[in-house]
């Protein structure tokens, strides 16, 4: 049987508010943290590394499984609701994997409390002003157009049919808006980034850190990489040719192997 | 009644002395598929300007041809209104006018980040104008929210604490500190207050959102279709009615107003000629692309759940952004603009667009004052039509429907919001309240 049919569906009480969790896999718990469209599925990376690992992804607030709370208003109090539900469930301090939205919530997070992460993985993360080209504006774009320019070439990743179960249902529709209404209630203005986040990490973080780029990234441009690779000392980066904004499907093999090694 | 005149005030070439230049501009909003985000490269500042002068000019000459109110609004980057920030060209009419009524339907609270200095603007346009000032609010369309950078997963929130906050400010006396969710203002004092006490009447334009209609219902406020289909602004004057009993009082035609597009000329053949000319551009159809009318979080969760299980909009496909659109040869191009105008004939029949003389006009007017007894209702006049042409129309409506109208609105017993104070009929509890609309007049289109 495929991991992957092993993943459940938990709830947990975070305060006054519900936090669903999905977990999968077996192993030292890995935090997943889910980019702005939402939980794309549970695609070969998943399946390769939770041999070893069991995957923690938390359906953020207002993302369609979770129910919205009103009270977080940005990407700092969004952290500050999931660093609650790891030290009340006894995780933290975890190793964690975030990917676009996902790894910019990881580095706030880092930055508000070093000691929660043992080790980071930051894949194409938002949350930096690129010094070069300009952050795509989701908000723009419908969901599907938004999706297919995160790849560098859909028609060679086998796996892009995949995600989202393809994307086209009704209901996966009402997902996608609600992941980008909640995104524009976090991220609108500075878009998808935080001014003072490399202030903030810059000699805060001490976690051992990896940072995975596509060079042909055309959500996140590529530029922002040397900014989260000085701002975290000691990181490692890797970018990977002819890869757009995942690497975990368009790299599949390479970026298993990458991962895998570094949280090994 | 009261009887209003509004336009869109849009960009155009008039297409009889300037045909290649209207043509021009048409073809590049269908290539653009949305007058919203066209570039502004094809704006030209000389014919704006003149643009701008005539409808003001228009405005102007309509109070003393005998419309009550004079209604503008707002659209912000796009050639289907070249009234950006309207309360500019309200201050204008205040000076300008003596006895109409200046109707803004209505200010993108939203859009605008500070709500108190939108308060002081009406204030002022209300005191230049002698207390004739009718503000009016609106979310704004998507594309507003993306022009003016306003977060639309906020939109609803925006709206209803920014007019709760421009009433405070205009009736509490100050100075005062507010500290709201998304408005705060640390020293609230305008000086300049509106003269009309307690405050402007508030009238609400739509499209029919249920949730504004509700809305308006409690507060009371006049509820102005813009020029919806007659059958779905049956079933929300119905809605507003029961949500008006539910807040104890009787609806009636003081809480409603329509827009409805209308062209008068002399001979038939030439007003309907000029009356297609509404659909330039692909007419609000083309008002802007889906993704920017529905941003992130415009809509409510019901209208999110309605819209994705619509066949031809699930998640909105379109093609990839690096390949473009635009590229449609002179003949897909021409096809995408029979189609357009093909639509003239259903808007006929359904009197969405009422274009002829005086003696076909009017009975089609009727039966939509039968059908819907708005207390306001307001002529559209738009397209890319001639100066001279639109002049005419005006007086024609002036001399020869107005009259009319006013007779039919007495005969039909339409009083307006000023007759009658909308929400001041008792209604008591338990009991059930009469209906506004009489749909049966449906059944029997003049087409």
């Amino acid at each position: 049987m495929a991991l992957k049919d092993a993943v459940r569906e938990e709830r947990f009480k975070v305060g006054t508010d519900e936090l669903i969790v999905l977990s999968g896999g077996s192993g030292k718990p890995l935090l997943v943290l889910h980019e702005e469209l939402g939980y794309p599925g549970w695609m070969k990376w998943n399946e390769a590394l939770s041999e070893s690992r069991r995957m923690v992804t938390p359906m953020y607030p207002g993302f369609g499984k979770t129910p919205r709370a009103e009270w977080i208003m940005n990407v700092r109090d969004l952290g500050c609701m999931i660093a609650r539900f790891l030290r009340e469930q006894h995780l933290a301090p975890i190793d964690v994997i975030g990917f676009s939205f996902g790894g910019w919530l990881a580095a706030e997070m880092a930055a508000n409390d070093p000691a929660i992460f043992s080790r980071i993985v930051l894949v194409a993360p938002a949350g930096i002003r690129p010094p070069d080209g300009e952050i795509m504006d989701m908000f723009t774009l419908p969901a599907l157009i938004y999706l297919r320019e995160s790849v560098r070439d859909s028609s060679r990743v086998p796996e892009y049919s995949a995600l989202y179960d393809g994307g086209l249902s009704p209901a996966q529709y009402e997902a996608f808006e609600d992941a980008r209404a909640e995104t524009a209630r976090l991220a609108w203005q500075p878009y998808m980034f935080n001014p003072s986040l490399p202030h903030l990490l810059e000699g805060t973080v001490k976690a051992p850190t990896l940072i995975v780029w596509g060079k042909e990234d055309r959500i996140v441009p590529a530029s922002a990489a040397g900014v989260y690779n000085r701002a975290i000392a000691g990181s490692k980066l890797v970018a990977f040719d002819g890869c757009g904004h995942r690497p975990e499907v368009e790299k599949s093999e390479q970026f298993i192997k990458e991962v895998g090694n570094f949280l090994a | 009644m009261h009887i209003m005149w509004f336009t869109e005030r849009q960009y155009h070439y008039d297409p009889e002395t300037e045909p290649d230049k209207s043509r021009q501009l048409e073809s590049a909003i269908l290539r653009n598929r949305s007058f919203f985000g066209l570039p502004n490269q094809n704006f030209d500042p000389v014919q704006g300007s003149m643009l701008l002068n005539q409808y003001l000019d228009e405005k102007i000459y309509s109070e003393e041809l005998g419309f009550d109110g004079l209604m503008l609004n707002e659209h912000h980057g796009t050639p289907f209104c070249l009234g950006s920030v309207m309360d500019v060209e309200a201050a204008v009419l205040a000076k300008a006018t003596k006895k109409a009524r200046i109707v803004l339907l209505g200010n993108p609270v939203p859009t605008v980040a500070n709500a108190l200095r939108l308060a002081e603007e009406l204030a002022m346009i209300d005191l230049i104008s002698g207390g004739r000032l009718v503000p009016g609010w609106v979310r704004g369309a998507g594309s507003e929210q993306l022009a003016n950078n306003a977060n639309p997963a906020y939109n609803r929130e925006y709206f209803e604490e920014g007019v709760d906050f421009i009433i405070k400010a205009w009736t509490t006396p100050g100075p005062f500190r507010y500290e709201g969710k998304h408005f705060h203002f640390r020293f609230v004092n305008p000086w300049v207050v509106p003269m009309q006490k307690p405050h402007p009447p508030i009238w609400i334009p739509g499209l029919v959102s249920p949730d504004t209609v509700v809305w308006c219902a409690k507060k009371r406020f006049p509820y102005v279709a813009l020029a919806t289909r007659l059958e779905p602004t049956v079933e929300l004057w119905n809605l507003y009615t029961e949500a008006a009993a539910r807040e104890g009082y009787q609806a009636g035609p003081e809480n409603f107003g329509y827009l409805q597009p209308v062209f008068v000329s002399d001979n038939q053949a030439r007003a309907e000629e000029l009356g297609k000319r509404f659909l330039y551009g692909g007419a609000f159809a083309h008002f802007a692309r889906p993704e920017w009318m529905f941003p992130p979080g415009y809509n409510s969760k019901e209208a999110t759940r309605r819209m994705a299980r619509l066949p031809a909009a699930a998640n909105l496909p379109g093609k990839p952004i690096h390949e473009g659109g635009g590229n449609e040869t002179e003949e897909e191009l021409e096809e995408i603009r029979r189609g357009v105008y093909a639509r003239y004939e259903e808007s006929k029949r359904d009197l969405q667009m009422i274009a002829g003389t005086p003696d076909y006009v009017i009975p089609r007017l009727r039966k939509v004052l039968e059908v819907l007894r708005p207390g306001v209702f307001s002529f559209w006049l738009d397209g890319p039509v001639g100066y001279k042409d639109r002049l005419r129309c005006l007086e024609m409506l002036g001399k020869h429907v107005i009259p009319a109208v006013r007779e039919i609105g007495k005969e039909l017993g339409l009083v307006d919001p000023f007759q009658r104070k909308p929400g001041s009929v008792p209604l008591a509890a338990g009991r059930r309240p009469e209906p506004v609309a009489q749909p049966e007049g449906l059944a029997s289109m003049p087409g």
